[in-house]
């Protein structure tokens, strides 16, 4: 008997069968293989010699960039630079009036928030891209389109997390205010804006990190920025060219991201 | 006395504090006219309100005849490649991302440099624009949805790997102590300890980018990567305003719906 006990207890416990975890088991087997199906996204099509010999070699190519190309580049790079800061401003002006209006303990009108809620969840879904393809219908080819389909995109990315700062407030200011009989610019002016403005101030910056990273390839649809010459170059199939963009690009972003991201971390000490 | 209740004392003056929020002020002032300079707005197409009208016009009044027609080339099966696209892109991401993530995440027993090496290169593989990964494996494996994935599978890395080690650097060690202290090797801690701890935060991470990745994938195709974005970007070529509010309503509805699911099971896994 007492054999049998040490037995089990070096083995471990047995663990309890859940139904629950066998069910999504089966559905993401059965999703993966019904989407393998149904983009015929076999890795034998990848590693197919040929396929993959192609893209090495075009990788191999962008390792070997045309050096001389970057002053090229620069001037549309400043382009895509400009078109970032811009989208970002214009972008997060009209979240910031937009976020205190859907914020329920700012607006109490519950009708109000609602409606405003569902605009800006629809507007939130539509991706960068998106937008800038329908903005080059609408506006014509440019940086303009650019500038707009990013005013857009920042606006859907600023104003969630900014409402959502806006409503974790501490409701103490603002009823002191009330309560002294503040009218409610009063309220926002001297009850929200100081326990919110580093955070608007940091999801700008942000937002800021996401649109240059977007605005880089933008122009590929022709809205504007240095992704027109990334298009330009792959249509003639000169990857050296293309590499060369690329490396800027990264520079760019990798450079703006830390120093976006250490100015935040800054602000929120 | 009666005077000094009405009047607020004057606020503490910080002058170096103060000086630095009004240079960062100017400075950012200046970079923002300094970007209205050389923007050519007069660019703007004379027929532009017209256009925007026929746009909102077109959601309104969608083209229904659209949805379904069975010949594989309408919105519903466009939306459902889309989706797998995202699923298939996801599912190789996590995948790759884990091994990354290990090497990637600051844990305490590892020498400095491995886990800044390993940030850098995920910070580059995130930077690598999307569109361009896109476009070199439409030139692999030709166009279609299976340079979708593939450009999706790899893009993805960068952003849940970078996840995934955070979630790994925010781990409790006491576990892995305690299973040291039973006396189990290294695989035991894994398999007890790490990996346990880590599953919900994984599960959430992943799902996290499947959202975005349903967003991704809808644009890939713009560039001939498969996916609802090619016969977006055709309706926009042709004008076909009706079309393409149907298909922006396609869009919109499968990516509310997406958040929807995934954001509940998130919410049951915590």
């Amino acid at each position: 008997m007492s054999k049998n006990t040490d037995h089990k207890l070096t083995e471990l416990p047995k663990k309890k069968f859940k139904l629950m975890n066998l069910v999504w088991l089966i559905v993401l087997v059965g999703g993966f293989f019904l989407s393998v199906n149904a983009t015929n996204a076999h890795i034998s099509v990848l590693l197919d010699p040929a396929n993959f010999g192609q893209f090495t070699e075009i990788f191999v190519q962008m390792c070997h960039p045309d050096w001389s190309y970057a002053a090229t580049a620069i001037p549309l790079l400043i382009e895509t630079i400009k078109m970032a800061v811009l989208g970002t401003v214009i972008g997060s002006a009209v979240a910031f009036v937009y976020s205190l209006l859907i914020a329920r303990n700012i607006i109490k009108n519950k009708a109000v928030t609602g409606i405003l809620r569902f605009i800006m969840n629809i507007i939130r879904t539509i991706p960068d891209l998106l937008l800038g393809a329908i903005f080059v219908a609408v506006v014509g080819i440019g940086p303009v389109a650019g500038v707009m389909a990013l005013s857009v995109f920042t606006f859907g990315v600023v104003v969630k997390l900014f409402y959502e700062a806006i409503e974790t407030i501490d409701p103490g200011p603002i009823e002191a205010l009330t309560a002294v009989g503040a009218n409610k610019l009063q309220i926002i002016h001297f009850a929200v804006m100081p326990q919110i403005i580093t955070y608007f101030i940091s999801y700008v910056l942000y937002a800021f990190e996401i649109n240059v990273r977007a605005s880089t390839v933008l122009g590929y649809i022709g809205a504007g920025g240095i992704g027109l010459y990334l298009q330009q170059t792959l249509q003639v199939f000169s990857y050296d060219k293309t590499g060369m963009i690329i490396i800027v690009i990264i520079i760019v972003v990798v450079l703006i991201d830390y120093v976006s991201s250490k100015s935040r971390e800054a602000l929120m000490k | 006395m009666d005077n000094t209740l009405k009047k607020l004392p004057p606020k503490p003056v910080n002058y170096k504090t103060r000086t630095i929020h009004w240079l960062i002020a100017i400075a950012s002032i200046v970079i923002i006219i300094w970007s209205f300079t050389g923007m050519d707005f007069s660019g703007i197409k004379a027929t532009a309100g017209q256009i925007a009208g026929a746009i909102i016009s077109g959601i309104f009044h969608p083209d229904w005849s659209y949805v379904w027609n069975g010949s594989g080339e309408d919105l519903i099966s466009q939306l459902w490649e889309t989706l797998c696209i995202a699923f298939l892109g996801t599912f190789i991401s996590a995948v790759i991302s884990l091994p990354f993530a290990f090497w990637a995440a600051n844990t305490k027993h590892k020498k400095w440099y491995a886990s800044r090496s390993g940030k850098l290169v995920l910070a580059v593989i995130r930077s690598f624009p999307e569109i361009v990964l896109a476009l070199m494996f439409i030139k692999a494996v030709g166009p279609g949805s299976a340079a979708g994935v593939f450009a999706l599978g790899f893009h993805s890395v960068g952003m849940l790997a970078k996840l995934f080690s955070e979630a790994i650097e925010n781990l409790e060690i006491g576990a892995n102590e305690a299973v040291i202290a039973a006396g189990g090797s290294k695989w035991n801690i894994v398999m007890f300890s790490t990996m346990p701890n880590l599953m919900p935060a994984l599960i959430s991470n992943t799902l996290y980018r499947f959202d975005v990745s349903v967003r991704s994938a809808s644009i890939l195709g713009l560039v001939g990567a498969g996916g609802i974005g090619y016969p977006l970007i055709i309706a926009l070529q042709y004008r076909q305003w009706n079309r393409v509010g149907i298909i922006l309503l396609g869009i919109v509805i499968m990516v509310i719906l997406i958040d929807w699911i995934s954001g509940w099971i998130r919410k049951k896994l915590v």
